[in-house]
């Protein structure tokens, strides 16, 4: 088989950027220099490419275009999320829920509230990754003011049960908060069937610009508003209706509401697409590769995610050798990161720590075909006899 | 790198003299050291050497490293390889996988050890 140039498979690390966004911003950068708070007119032309940007980021989620706020990342609408509500509803109470396997942009967020004085819950997860309804609802007291559940994971691509978790948190009238950064654009998200408050994503899992977020905050009617139960964290101008300070970033916007126009008109067909990579991947390595299993649900699953667990191995040496061999992939194992702890992902769905160690991620995307992944297949099972080969750990060995 | 992708003397040794097992693959590693020991001129000599590892490419690197600098080497001077000459050897580790060439020279160092008591 002929070498493709390079196969990247980590689109859940970031994307590739779509050549129609990279016009999109280029035109923009051109001509869509003005501050969109100024008066003048170049000024007011950014202005208005905020508006339109607005309601093409608001459309895909069935939002109003007002609740949707631009930020400059998936982490700081995170952290604006988490931070802004506990310090608003201190008086009504500190009580946080959250997951056991939120991104770091959300676990250390809640770990810093923690620290500084507030209640925080991280619910377990199952084998699978799902949190339990029942325990969400009996963890709720009436210090209780936030629940923040991501809506799918980005290790294992566990898509959690939010339509039902959103119906749990209206009827104990307590704000609902899910880091969609995963899911956005991929699959059909509605915040007003789904009860979402408040919603994180990120321009650059979505082949759009890195840098570039929003945070969707639902205006809980006129009066009210989102003064009652959000507070900004950063302080300066008034932009973004004094939510994020700081002059907007109009050609990365507009480059993000270019991805989301591209994304929610590709959305059907690409979740077919993608599934059918995904499941030829699964089905390949769980039917020819003795000690491997999926971790994550089977079905429950962003299309574009496979976690396979490889026995005996380590992750990042398939990561290097596959790497070494054209193909981008990732691992959940520790040496990848500053810290060498497996990843708190896996070891919350009950993998043991070497478990965890032997993870391998194969995310896929727009500009992934069906030869990439028969090059990757056809590229793995000798990288995983050589390691297996090198290996101490063996069938039959308890360690 | 190079010893990554190229690791030397892998592989479990079935008629080793000693095997010094370090490490723990809930941290993410362990390694095994196998050494087979032969008298020459008084002196007893690392003879043939090998290793298997479950780790990181560093881990695995360091582990094909520690391998070349003792072949050859008394059991003497073996006790004295330390983590720096690894590091030194495989032209420098980043200091978060410096545990790795620590790893190593405790792996040849519990394998000369075990190898000395029993022959006591
Ligand atoms: C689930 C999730 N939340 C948050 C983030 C952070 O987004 P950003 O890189 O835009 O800060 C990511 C991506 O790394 C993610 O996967």
């Amino acid at each position: 088989m002929n070498k493709p140039k390079y196969v990247y498979l980590d689109y859940a690390a970031t994307t590739p950027m779509d050549q129609r966004v990279i016009e999109e911003m280029n035109a923009h950068f051109k001509d869509t220099y003005g501050n969109s708070s100024s008066l003048h007119s170049v000024g007011q032309k950014a202005a208005q490419t905020l508006v339109k940007s607005r309601e093409i980021v608001a459309s895909i989620i069935n939002a109003n275009r007002a609740d949707i706020y631009f930020t400059s990342s998936g982490t700081e609408a995170d952290n604006i999320a988490l931070m802004g509500v506990a310090l608003k509803n201190q008086k009504k109470g500190n009580h946080i829920i959250t997951s056991a396997i939120e991104h770091h942009a959300v676990e250390n967020t809640c770990k810093h509230l923690k620290k500084s004085g507030f209640d925080v819950t991280f619910l377990p997860v199952d084998n699978l990754g799902l949190i339990n309804l029942e325990e969400l609802e009996e963890t709720i007291t009436k210090n209780t003011v936030l629940i923040s559940i991501m809506f799918a994971n980005n290790e294992i691509g566990t898509i959690e049960p939010i339509k039902e978790i959103g119906e749990i948190a209206k009827k104990h009238d307590v704000i609902f908060h899910t880091d969609a950064v995963q899911a956005f654009g991929k699959i059909p998200i509605d915040v007003n069937e789904m009860n979402i408050d408040l919603l994180s994503a990120s321009a650059h899992k979505l082949y759009g610009p890195k840098g570039v977020g929003m945070l969707y905050i639902r205006n809980k009617g006129i009066r009210e508003g989102w003064g009652k139960y959000i507070e900004p964290i950063m302080f300066g101008g008034g932009h973004e209706r004094d939510m994020r300070p700081s002059t907007v970033n109009v050609p990365g916007i507009a480059g993000f509401a270019k991805a989301v126009e591209l994304a929610k008109e590709e959305m059907p067909k690409e979740i077919e697409r993608l599934s059918r990579l995904r499941d030829k991947v699964i089905d390949f390595v769980l039917k020819n590769i003795e000690d491997s299993y999926l971790n994550g649900h089977p079905t429950r699953r962003l299309p574009n995610n496979v976690n396979l667990g490889i026995r005996f191995i380590e992750g990042e040496s398939m990561v290097l050798d596959l790497d070494g061999q054209g193909i981008a992939t990732s691992t959940g194992s520790a040496c990848s990161s500053k810290s060498l702890d497996p990843s708190h992902v896996l070891l919350a769905i009950g993998l043991k720590p070497q478990e965890a160690h032997g993870s391998l991620r194969i995310t896929v995307g727009r500009f992934t075909t069906e030869e990439d992944i028969d090059y990757f297949l056809e590229k793995l099972p000798p990288i995983i006899e050589r390691l297996r080969k090198m290996s101490p750990l063996k069938k039959g060995k308890n360690h | 790198m190079e010893h990554f992708k190229n690791p030397r003397n892998m592989g479990e040794m079935k008629d080793a003299d000693s095997v010094g097992e370090v490490g723990n693959p809930v941290c993410g590693d362990l390694m095994y050291i196998y050494i087979k020991v032969k008298e020459r001129d008084g002196k007893e000599i690392i003879d043939d050497i090998s290793f298997q590892t479950f780790g990181c490419a560093a881990a695995i690197a360091t582990s094909s490293m520690i391998t070349e600098l003792a072949k050859g080497k008394t059991l003497e001077e073996g006790l004295n390889i330390t983590r720096d000459d690894v590091a030194v050897s495989l032209d420098g580790l980043p200091p978060i996988k410096m545990h790795c060439s620590n790893l190593a020279a405790d792996g040849l160092k519990k394998a000369i050890e075990n190898y000395r008591e029993k022959q006591k």
